[in-house]
């Protein structure tokens, strides 16, 4: 399992590069990993997309797909892919602590 | 009397119907098989028809031919199943009470979820291979054709069988280069995947046959549009490839009948139990093949696989015990790779393609993640495999659960 220091603290991360254990996650940690996916600053819009995540994922078990982010969190497609360009729910869910949604295979 | 309704008479639920026919007493069962079409299609053989190696005649037989005396078929559309109250409604509002049921409705492309996909360009130079009337009007489209620019594309995961768009690139190279055009024909492979396939290593080597063949990748394209008058495709993140024909995978969704059920996720995939097969929150329904939402391949042999488990466990539950049998994911493909060559996958929910021998450890016939004409003549064999024993309910010599013997680590 891969280990990285992360704001003085040791972390370790699972095989697809997503935080190993939610209980390592916070807020300072969540920028840290945005900017490390080319995010410079976490705005409201993106606070608005990754609580929807976490909320979703302590609900039922896994973090939603795309099609069901823009259905429920009123963020629309386009600016998902503006807020996290290239793979928004996979990106997301790396930025939200949470891992790798099962629906990308 | 004991009733088990099955609805769809596709590959999985003929298989399965055949298979329990064999083992319940029809003394004591009653079993109805439900599907709107009366026509069995090779689905798979639709990846040949675009470039002429099958027609139509080739890949369909009618659906009757596979069903047993003593079963009732209705050839209706289902509208919806109501599991509350333990019944399926017809389209002709028949109505069909069940103690068991089975569903088997499987998956279908759906163009109308993108912008512009199904618009002035379809079956014109916006083609899909996945029905029976998109392989046919490509093939038309590409005994005139005289080259340019062809853009194979993946809408979104999940797909049927994932890898049957990378081995229509690997054919197209090969159909165009027998016809002696191939340097005016301009190939590339546009996926929303970070690379060729949805496995790592399978994708670096998958990726290395897309290279060699000069088909160009282009990962992580998500289409946001088709662009019908300056035939382009367009992504969220604003990319744009150009195109004078497009071959698209369009988004797979579960039927409609499973939405009007209220029994879907967001793509009408049914939530299953990945080891059990059962329907989530049910112990009276099962669900096989590409209707499930699990993350195996949705494929024929993992229909098959799937079909195996399925059977015991369904054994185990009218018995009144727990369902005893785990399926483990396993999925084996053929991919077609041209000039009479193929490439073997075996893979599960844990282990990705790993090269070795198969099914015969050290001896295969077959050889893994490489590229030999012995595998290209297990693809051919398959359709007759299909017909002849798949559908039929047959053992096949192929273990259901995944075997690492012959593997390479
Ligand atoms: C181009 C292509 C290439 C492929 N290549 C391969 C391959 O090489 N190897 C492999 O293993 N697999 C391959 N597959 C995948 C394989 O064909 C499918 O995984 C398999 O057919 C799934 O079986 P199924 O029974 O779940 O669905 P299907 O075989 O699609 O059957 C579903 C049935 O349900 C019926 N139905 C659905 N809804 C309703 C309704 N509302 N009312 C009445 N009837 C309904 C349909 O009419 C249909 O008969 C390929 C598929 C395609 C498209």
């Amino acid at each position: 399992m891969p280990v990285r220091e992360i704001l003085g603290k040791m972390i370790e991360f699972d095989d697809d590069g997503h935080l190993k254990n939610l209980n390592d996650w916070n807020e300072e940690i969540a920028k840290e990993l945005a900017k490390e996916e080319g995010i410079p600053e976490l705005t409201d819009r993106h606070w608005l997309v990754i609580n929807y995540m976490r909320q979703e994922f302590q609900k039922i078990g896994d973090a939603p797909s795309i099609r069901k982010l823009t259905k429920e969190s009123g963020v629309d497609t386009k600016e998902l892919y503006q807020l996290f360009p290239k793979g928004p729910a996979k990106k997301a869910a790396k930025i939200a602590g949470l891992p790798k949604p099962k629906g990308c295979i | 009397m004991r009733k088990l309704v099955i609805l769809g008479a596709g590959t999985a639920g003929t298989m399965m119907l055949n298979k329990l026919y064999n083992a319940l007493d029809l003394n004591e069962w009653s079993i109805t098989i439900v599907d709107k079409d009366e026509t069995h299609y090779y689905q798979p053989g639709f990846l040949f028809i675009p470039f002429g190696i099958y027609n139509r005649r080739d890949v369909i037989k009618p659906k009757r031919d596979f069903f047993p005396p003593g079963v009732e078929v209705i050839m209706s559309e289902i509208d919806r199943i109501e599991p509350d109250k333990n019944r399926v409604v017809l389209a002709n509002n028949r109505v069909l009470p069940y103690d068991y049921l089975i569903i088997a409705t499987g998956s279908r492309i759906d163009p109308s979820e993108i912008e512009g996909m199904k618009d002035k360009l379809w079956y014109k130079n916006v083609f899909d291979f996945y029905t029976i009337e998109g392989a046919c009007a490509l093939g038309n489209f590409f005994k005139h054709w005289e080259g340019g620019k062809l853009v194979i594309h993946i809408t979104e995961m999940p797909i049927k069988c994932p890898v049957a768009p990378l081995e229509f690139a690997f054919l197209a190279d090969w159909y165009f280069t027998e016809r002696g055009i191939r340097d005016k024909v301009d190939i590339h492979f546009v996926t929303p995947l970070p690379g060729a396939f949805t496995k790592p290593r399978a994708s670096a080597i998958l990726g290395d046959f897309l290279e060699k063949k000069n088909i160009k990748l282009i990962p992580d394209f998500n289409i946001a549009r088709v662009d019908n008058d300056e035939k382009k495709i367009v992504s969220w993140d604003e990319i744009e490839v150009p195109f004078d024909v497009l071959v698209t995978i369009p988004t797979n969704k579960g039927d409609e009948a499973i939405k009007r059920s209220g029994m879907g996720d967001e793509l009408n995939f049914i939530p299953t139990d990945k080891h059990t097969l059962m329907a989530e929150g049910f112990d009276n329904i099962f669900v096989l093949g590409d209707a499930t939402n699990l993350p195996s391949s949705k494929a024929g042999s993992v229909a098959h696989f799937q079909s195996d488990i399925l059977f015991e466990n369904f054994m185990d539950v009218i018995d009144g015990r727990k369902p005893s049998a785990k399926f483990d994911g396993h999925a084996n493909c053929f991919i077609e790779s041209g000039f009479g060559k193929g490439i073997l996958i075996d893979f599960n929910y844990d282990t990705e393609p790993l090269p070795g021998k198969f099914p015969l450890p050290g001896i295969g016939p077959f050889s893994l993640l490489e590229e030999t004409k012995m595998n290209h003549y297990g693809k051919v064999m398959f359709r007759w495999m299909y017909w002849n024993f798949l559908l039929k309910g047959v053992e096949l010599p192929i273990e259901s659960h995944m075997s690492m013997a012959g593997k390479r680590l």
